[in-house]
């Protein structure tokens, strides 16, 4: 498990991401030349079913996505936690069982709270 | 080691990887193909078969005539994030197919113990593809916000939305998995399911494998999970702005997507590349695999021409108020069936039922 293994398993991994990025950038570049390119400023101008853009696009949008983006590090966390735990069951035992299931009921009081606030609710 | 058998290894590496990601890009092409076939016949009509033979060249004449199309990049746009956004999409989806096991081979005998056939045999596989699987979203959320377009942001705000809420219940899952074979290694997982279709892991997590699957299709945008791109209201969501073979990048990184949540469910509830009965063993285990696969990928596709588009709250509710408790409840019950033997004598033939499907209490 030392530099051995890390070499022959991850240097791998760091080439199939240069033949990916080579798989998705080439398509690209090879379009742009092949293809005719025959822009006009009516062309290249946002898409708004056919009016003129008004306003900056990037406008405010509903608070209630940052809610669940909130809502979704705290959850994600708890998967983070219990990952390396389900692998370790065997040693923890029933102890480090009970452990996690009190600290899932701490998260499933501040989830009950979110629920009752109405953070999950999309009318 | 000498630079000979450094550059026979980096060769080696090199058709590992090819052997994988143009197989995976085949794929890709010829699932749109059959999807349209098969919504064809569902719908009783014929869908494609006038180029080539059955067909069956479509997918070659829509490459090619993306390749042709102009490439528009809007003035207003964020230059390089929108350049790079399509990439981006698909680096993610093609990289997770690193550690997938496709089963395990003596090479005809000249090897002396089996190998795993994967690029990358790593000891966390299914955490990776947990953390590979989520960077998709940065495509899509560089695409929405490099547009500079009404419908692209909305469409990456509720595709962001969308992708993080079923990622929790995804994880949940995945968790339930690891809880019974006791390793995060994609290979050790199948081989705990080895010996016959009553030790996969879909009985005793059946509900996960549900949530699971239909997780994987909220996770790829698919139907009934597609209102991402809502043609009705937000006309193709993040990807408004893109054309030709760039907007086809997106949809390579979607039918990719697709394509790894049908394996992982293969190899995480379904035996991986082993037979349903040990009589069928003499049918190579990659076979097996890749039919199981092929399974659901039909499936995907039979879900679009069968269920019309969820709507925004109900999606929300499924993932937040359904599966979230749902996952988080299997969890503590398979943890309460291992130790209840240990609490109470009487109900030791709950530790048992389970014990038969985990590997490391024997």
């Amino acid at each position: 498990m030392g530099a051995e293994y890390l070499a022959n398993e991850y240097i791998p991994i760091f080439i199939f991401i240069l033949v990916a990025l080579g798989m998705g950038a080439a398509p690209l570049l090879i379009t742009v030349f092949v293809a005719e390119q025959k822009p006009d400023r009516e062309k290249l101008s946002a898409y708004e079913c056919g009016f003129e853009a008004f306003e900056d696009a990037r406008m405010h949008f509903d608070v209630r996505f940052y809610l669940v983006a909130i809502l979704f590090v705290i959850f994600d966390l708890e998967t983070a936690f219990l990952f390396p735990w389900a692998v370790v069951l065997d040693q923890i035992g029933m102890f480090g069982f009970i452990e996690m299931m009190l600290f899932l009921i701490i998260l499933l009081v501040g989830y009950i709270y979110a629920w009752n606030k109405g953070a999950l609710q999309w009318e | 080691m000498g630079w000979l058998d450094m550059a026979i290894t980096a060769g080696i590496w090199a058709l590992e990887i090819l052997a994988i990601a143009v197989p995976v890009a085949l794929t890709v092409a010829y699932t749109t193909y059959i999807e349209r076939r098969v919504i064809g016949i569902m719908q009783i009509r014929k869908g494609c078969n006038r180029v080539g033979p059955f067909g069956l060249l479509q997918p070659l004449a829509d490459g090619l005539k993306l390749f042709l199309k102009e490439t528009i990049i809007p003035t207003n746009a964020n230059k390089l994030l929108f350049i790079a956004a399509p990439v981006m999409a698909l680096v993610p989806a093609l990289v997770a197919f690193a550690v997938v096991p496709f089963g395990e081979t003596r090479l005809f005998g000249i090897w002396d113990e089996a190998h795993v056939m994967a690029v990358a045999h790593l000891n966390v596989g299914l955490l990776y593809v947990l953390a590979i699987g989520s960077l998709s979203i940065y495509g899509v959320l560089m695409a929405g916000w490099a547009s500079n377009s009404k419908y692209a942001l909305i469409g990456a705000v509720r595709a962001t939305c969308q992708m993080i809420s079923y990622e929790i219940s995804m994880g949940f899952a995945l968790v339930c998995v690891l809880m019974l074979a006791g390793s995060m290694d994609l290979a050790k997982i199948v081989d705990a399911q080895a010996g016959g279709f009553w030790h996969w892991y879909i009985i005793p997590l059946f509900p996960m494998f549900l949530v699971y699957f239909i997780s994987g299709c909220a996770e790829s945008n698919r139907t009934p999970f597609d209102l991402v791109e809502g043609e009705a209201e937000i006309v193709a969501g993040h990807i408004v702005e893109y054309s030709g073979m760039w907007f086809a990048t997106f949809s390579l990184a979607e039918y990719g997507a697709m394509i790894l949540i049908s394996l992982l469910t293969c190899i995480l509830f379904l035996g991986g590349w082993h037979a349903p009965i040990e009589a069928l063993d003499f049918i190579p285990g990659t076979v097996w695999l890749l039919l199981k696969a092929a399974f659901f990928i039909f499936v995907f596709i039979w879900f679009r021409a069968t269920f019309p588009r969820y709507r925004y709250d109900q999606m929300m509710r499924l993932g937040w108020k359904i599966f979230l408790p749902w996952t988080l409840g299997w969890v503590a019950v398979l943890g309460i069936c291992t130790y209840a033997g240990e609490l109470n004598h009487s109900l030791q033939f709950l530790s048992d039922m389970i014990g038969f499907y985990q590997p490391w209490r024997s």
